[in-house]
């Protein structure tokens, strides 16, 4: 018998042999799922953006640099300077909450720390059309928040479809993800490193900025991560508490692949949207190396 | 301590800003009034409206039948892939090709999957979600999967090799039984995700056959109306008894082994 009983070296020939068919059967049938409904509709994203639309929506195989051009356009330019703009007003807002909730979460005894994550998690699992609207009744003309102001002596106030009804949303939506990671990372910090920071003569928030905070940074770019990448793709918030203008990138696309029916051009925006996605997450892999 | 009493401040706002909104809903679901703004008495008036709303039942009929479908779907796939990239792969491109769905933004995945189905000539129906939730549904039982496979003992599986057994005897007898938690938990993580899923359904759903999500949004959009208080506060119980049973479930399961 040649085959051998321990794994290693020895047992590279014939492992190579059998394993084939095994790998096949096992890598096969969900990367075979992946490249038809994952990689060749990205693809075809990608061609379309060199495409022209045709009179009555589709394509016309015919490359142009037109789609280009228009997203150079001030006008688009200027949307996803204001998508930039909201998202990172509402992942500061949302670091900025989040950070002393998490850090403490984390200062909590066992019991009610799992009580205070669940609590942090749960509007999350909840229907997110459900939580926008939720909002809308809040803050409408007759809402609760005006009804209260005017009970007060003040208002009412307008405070339905404007930026900070959409920053006011995007925060609601997605501090959850803000508040996990941050929590992972103040956790894991040894509490004897402050005291140590302490004990040496400095202050509490010099012990924060020179102890705590760098060494809960990787929490920190995860977190703002979180935050920055479902904000800024998104039409929906947008749409129902911004008032329906396009005033974010993802709306434009929205519009461009259910209204205008310019399926080249929706694909250019998107392939934008997704490019700033992209080289924040190579900052990210770049600084986290360098750290 | 007068820092850390400075602290509780926002960490109590933001327990207020997390629920308020949800508490209105809950208390205005039980209005008996027509104003979704002020509240006049108690009643279930708008749980019966609701249970009367037969494009609510049918969105919910069909969320149910994709969610199923994909959870299915997700789930095999997923696993196999999980022990494919683990076990029978060493290559970064793969991989990222797996977890890809994840991390993509759901805008770009609806549009690319919108244009392929558009340039294959397929209908859009319940089937044309379903096969767009599986692509995300797989990428999160995968990654699931494989975090319960890096606590695995690869030392047995080995020995199932070494023994005779071939890939395939060694993945139902070894691995699989080992990988039951994970796979359940991937499951129902990719149903919760398709249930809840709204931008890939809004772009490849028949406008013939909608899933809830996207009869809560034209609700939503065409104004405020007392019934989505009272959906939104069954859909919220659901979720909380689930989150909380699964809460329970998992802590069970750590203090039992």
């Amino acid at each position: 018998m040649t085959r051998s009983t321990v794994s290693g070296a020895t047992a590279a020939p014939r492992s190579r042999r059998s394993r084939a068919p095994g790998r096949l059967a096992f890598l096969g049938p969900g990367l075979a799922y992946l490249i038809v409904l994952l990689l060749v509709p990205l693809a075809l994203l990608l061609s379309y953006t060199v495409f022209r639309r045709g009179r009555f929506g589709g394509v016309v195989y015919e490359v142009t640099g037109e789609n280009f051009t228009r997203l150079l356009d001030p006008l688009y330019l200027g949307v996803i300077a204001s998508s930039l703009k909201l998202a990172t007003i509402a992942t500061v807002i949302a670091l900025l909450v989040g950070y002393p909730t998490a850090y403490l979460i984390a200062q909590l005894p066992r019991k009610w720390k799992t009580v205070a994550l669940v609590a942090i998690v749960l509007p999350f699992w909840t229907n997110f059309l459900v939580r926008i609207y939720a909002w809308i009744v809040l803050l409408s003309g007759p809402g609760l928040v005006n009804s209260t102001l005017e009970g007060l002596g003040l208002g009412p106030f307008e405070f339905l479809y404007n930026q900070g009804t959409i920053v006011t949303g995007l925060v609601y939506s997605y501090l959850p993800l803000m508040v996990l990671p941050l929590y992972a990372a103040i956790e894991r910090l040894d509490p004897q490193l402050r005291e140590a920071s302490a004990n040496l003569g400095a202050r509490p928030a010099r012990t924060f900025v020179s102890v705590t905070l760098p060494l809960t940074l990787p929490g920190v770019v995860t977190g703002c991560l979180f935050v920055f990448v479902p904000s800024f793709g998104n039409f929906i918030i947008p749409e129902l508490l911004g008032g329906g203008r396009s005033i974010m990138v993802g709306n434009l696309v929205r519009d461009q692949f259910l209204k205008a029916r310019d399926w080249p051009f929706g694909s250019t925006l998107a392939l934008a949207l997704l490019a700033v996605l992209v080289v924040l997450l190579l900052l990210q892999a770049w600084s986290a190396r360098r750290a | 301590m007068r820092r850390s009493r400075l602290l509780y401040v926002p960490f109590y706002a933001t327990y207020l800003f997390l629920y308020a909104p949800i508490a209105v809903l809950v208390v205005m679901s039980f209005n008996s009034g027509d104003s979704p703004y002020s509240f006049e008495g108690l009643s279930l008036k708008w749980y019966g409206e609701l249970a009367g709303n037969a494009g609510i039942r049918d969105g919910l009929v069909n969320t149910l039948v994709v969610a199923a479908g994909s959870t299915v779907l997700s789930t095999v796939l997923g696993t196999l892939l999980a022990v494919g990239l683990a076990r029978h792969s060493r290559s970064k491109v793969l991989d990222a090709i797996g977890v890809l769905p994840a991390v993509l933004p759901d805008l770009v995945l609806a549009i690319g999957l919108l244009v392929f189905y558009a340039s294959v000539k397929m209908t859009l129906g319940l089937h044309s979600v379903l096969l767009a939730h599986t692509v995300f549904g797989m990428a999160f039982v995968a990654a699931v999967v494989r975090t319960r496979l890096t606590h695995c003992d690869t030392s047995l599986e080995e020995a199932s090799r070494d023994l005779g057994a071939n890939a395939v005897t060694t993945f139902f007898r070894i691995t699989l039984p080992q990988l039951a938690p994970g796979i359940t938990a991937g499951a129902l993580l990719a149903f919760t995700l398709s249930v809840d899923e709204f931008v890939i359904a809004f772009f490849t759903a028949a406008p013939t056959e909608p899933t809830l999500p996207i009869v809560i949004y034209s609700m939503v959009r065409f104004g405020v109306t007392p019934e989505i208080n009272a959906l939104a506060t069954l859909l919220l119980a659901v979720s909380f008894t689930v989150v909380i049973v699964a809460q329970r479930m998992t802590r069970l399961t750590e203090s039992l082994s």
